[in-house]
């Protein structure tokens, strides 16, 4: 009898774009998870953790960064054509990350004042996510993005399923853990009520407001939050810097930003 | 043998036990001391992170004895008393939901075993007993809601009733209500009335620091007898009156319920709803504070291999857009409709569901919402404007 060929293990491969590698390393930092993640797939590309490259195509292609160079807006579709999933990881590469503030100014000014040799630096005006160059199959927030629910969205994938991931505020998080509300009993003000959940609401936790790393949530009523961060106390400057950190390209934390910086 | 070591055991002797009783606020550690001895974990207020929340208390010093809250739409502060009162302030940020219907609960695992074939491993609870030490009115009322919710009709959620089965409750009438109650509007306080084993009413003046000690059941029968207790004089039953009287009087908040369920259903293009979901973040802070409310979701976890799996139960909420979602969408996706849900299932359809209002008045929502949006005033600005109300037709039309 001719012996069954065991299954093909699906191929997992990790880019990198304008990032700083933190979303990758969750991935390195599953200690418990990493071992029964390699028995499950092939990770075939993925350059911070192996040099063996695995041509495509890719079961699932993660992708960490934003597209801020011209190179990097061709490399992206070659991935997409490579990737039968294509999943993006992080703030970089769902909403242009902390780089895409220079969207909000000229970014030559920045080159001049940054780079001694600025004519050697070529670069994008903006900095957007993978979404605005191709189709992405899922977006894990975060930044960096929570391990847990990256291992649950590969295991998602991998079995066919939704990914259990709520997009929801991160105050249903503070409130099942209990964790007293800092907006209300310290009047500190924070980006809970209109950002996505899924860090276990850290910061409130100790004391801080939430600075947003998540992005917005599903239903963000930014307009109402900036409201109050005013009766608290915030100029509007100070309102446009809270939503104008990691996620401040995406659109709803944009878009109140500017807002208020035209009333400065 | 057993039975009569054990009333030998008492000190006092009278059939039934004590009714009513004076202690010294120091008996206090010796409650607890009573409840730890029995087994129970003694839960009650406590400060943390500048607020009086609900956690294990194993000593009279971990209460938050000469503190008090002030409390607004979408502010909570504490402030010191002028004097030393244990049970001086109002209801904070947590409720003795957390402990009856928690809000994360493994529901049961699963193992595969085999091709096509698994094994389902339901979750062991050994329920701990538990005493609820600090238990206001309107939490009554609101743990008497969630009983019916969990309890009644064919369904009962197992958990829930065995947890409630090992739960003792001290309550205590208010003598402060925070400027955020309406207790008194909805007919469930300041003064506790019944579901209780042991009501505390603190009398602190200039020459004494005692409670009055009246008992619900035998349990509280039994805890009182095991107290330092004297007799209850009439004067002393009149004091602690007139304390939860004069709470009920400096309340300011009201509700006025006459008719608020038509009022709501009646008015459900009211122009109202657009201006407060124009403030509402659509948080859910407002319903995981509520005492009463009692959504859950569950959610379905598998390993990388797929050889176990797991249900998980979690607190959830009209407010949040996944909550109302089908195939295809969610279905209430305007902030609107979901403030619009949540206020006219409180006030109105929860009465046809459970024949009782599902608040309280006990002003968490609006302490809690950090915009500080207020039920109260939600209803009197429909009421205010509503047009005339076209009766609704008999609910079982519906
Ligand atoms: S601390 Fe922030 S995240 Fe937590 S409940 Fe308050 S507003 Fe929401
Ligand atoms: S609706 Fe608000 S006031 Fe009424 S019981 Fe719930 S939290 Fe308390
Ligand atoms: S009413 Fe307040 S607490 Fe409730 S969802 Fe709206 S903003 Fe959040």
């Amino acid at each position: 009898m001719p012996k069954k060929k065991a299954p093909r293990k699906p191929k997992l491969a990790v880019w990198k774009f304008a990032s700083c590698d933190g979303c990758q390393l969750s991935l390195l930092d599953c200690e418990d998870e990493l071992l029964a993640i390699a028995d499950a797939i092939d990770i075939a590309y993925f350059p911070e953790a192996t040099r063996a490259v695995v041509r495509g195509p890719y079961d699932v292609s993660l992708v960490e960064g934003s597209i801020t160079t011209s190179h990097d807006a061709e490399r992206i579709h070659k991935i997409r054509r490579a990737s039968k999933h294509l999943v993006t990881i992080g703030a970089c590469a769902t909403a242009g990350g902390i780089q895409a503030l220079r969207n909000f100014q000229n970014v030559n000014e920045f080159i001049s004042l940054v780079y001694a040799q600025p004519q050697y630096i070529e670069t994008l005006k903006v900095s957007t996510p993978i979404s605005y160059h191709v189709f992405v199959d899922y977006e894990l927030h975060g930044c960096p993005i929570n391990k847990v629910q990256l291992v649950e969205v590969l295991n998602a994938f991998l079995n066919n399923r939704r990914p259990v991931i709520p997009s929801h505020s991160v105050c249903v998080e503070c409130k099942r853990q209990g964790t007293v509300c800092v907006m209300v009993a310290h009047g500190t003000p924070c980006l809970g009520p209109v950002t996505h959940a899924g860090c276990g609401a850290l910061c409130p936790a100790y004391n801080r407001g939430c600075y947003g790393c998540y992005g917005p949530n599903d239903s963000p009523n930014t307009t109402s939050l900036a409201d109050r961060f005013e009766h608290l106390g915030l100029d509007h400057a100070g309102i446009a810097r809270s939503f104008r950190t990691f996620n401040a390209n995406a659109a709803a934390f944009r878009h109140e930003s500017e807002a208020h910086e035209h009333n400065i | 043998m057993e039975a009569s070591a054990q009333q030998e055991e008492k000190p006092v002797a009278v059939e039934g036990g004590l009714r009513t009783g004076m202690i010294n606020a120091t008996e206090m550690q010796r409650l607890i001391d009573v409840l730890r001895k029995e087994g129970y974990q003694v839960l009650g207020p406590l400060l943390r992170d500048g607020a009086i929340v609900y956690d294990e208390v194993e000593a009279a010093g971990d209460l938050p004895a000469g503190w008090m809250d002030e409390q607004e739409g979408g502010v909570y502060h504490l402030k010191r008393r002028d004097d030393d009162a244990l049970f001086g302030f109002a209801v904070g940020p947590h409720s003795w939901k957390r402990y009856l219907f928690p809000p994360m609960r493994r529901l049961w695992q699963a193992e595969r075993k085999g091709k096509g074939k698994f094994r389902v491993i339901p979750e062991e609870e050994t329920p701990q007993r538990r005493a609820f030490l600090g238990v206001r009115a309107c939490e009554l009322a609101a743990i008497a809601i969630q009983d019916r919710i969990f309890m009644q009709g064919p369904y009962v959620d197992p958990v829930y009733a065995a947890r409630r089965q090992n739960t003792v409750i001290v309550a205590v009438n208010c003598g402060h209500a925070a400027a955020t109650c309406f207790c008194a509007s909805m007919d469930t306080g300041p003064q506790v009335r019944q579901g209780f084993d042991l009501a505390l009413t603190e009398i602190v003046d200039a020459e004494r620091h005692v409670f009055l000690v009246e008992t619900g059941t035998e349990t509280g029968a039994a805890l009182l007898a095991k107290l330092e207790a004297r007799p209850a004089t009439n004067d002393d039953l009149a004091e602690a009156r007139r304390i939860v009287e004069r709470t009920a009087e400096s309340m300011q908040r009201s509700l006025d319920t006459t008719d608020v369920h038509d009022l709501l259903l009646g008015n459900l293009d009211h122009p109202r709803w657009d201006e407060v979901a124009d403030r509402c973040l659509a948080c859910t802070n407002c319903t995981m504070v509520c005492p009463t409310c009692f959504c859950s979701t569950v959610e379905d976890l598998t390993d990388l291999s797929g050889k176990t799996a797991e249900r998980v139960q979690l607190w959830d909420s009209c407010f949040s857009m996944q909550y109302s979602y089908i195939h295809g969408g969610s279905v209430r996706m305007s902030g609107m409709a979901r403030y619009r849900q949540w206020l006219t299932h409180k006030l109105a359809s929860w009465i046809d569901q459970f024949g009782t209002s599902g608040c309280v008045g006990c002003g968490r929502c609006i302490t809690w919402c950090p915009v500080g949006i207020d039920l109260t005033e939600e209803v009197r600005a429909i009421r205010a404007t509503a047009p005339p109300a076209p009766a609704l037709e008999d609910e079982s039309e519906y």
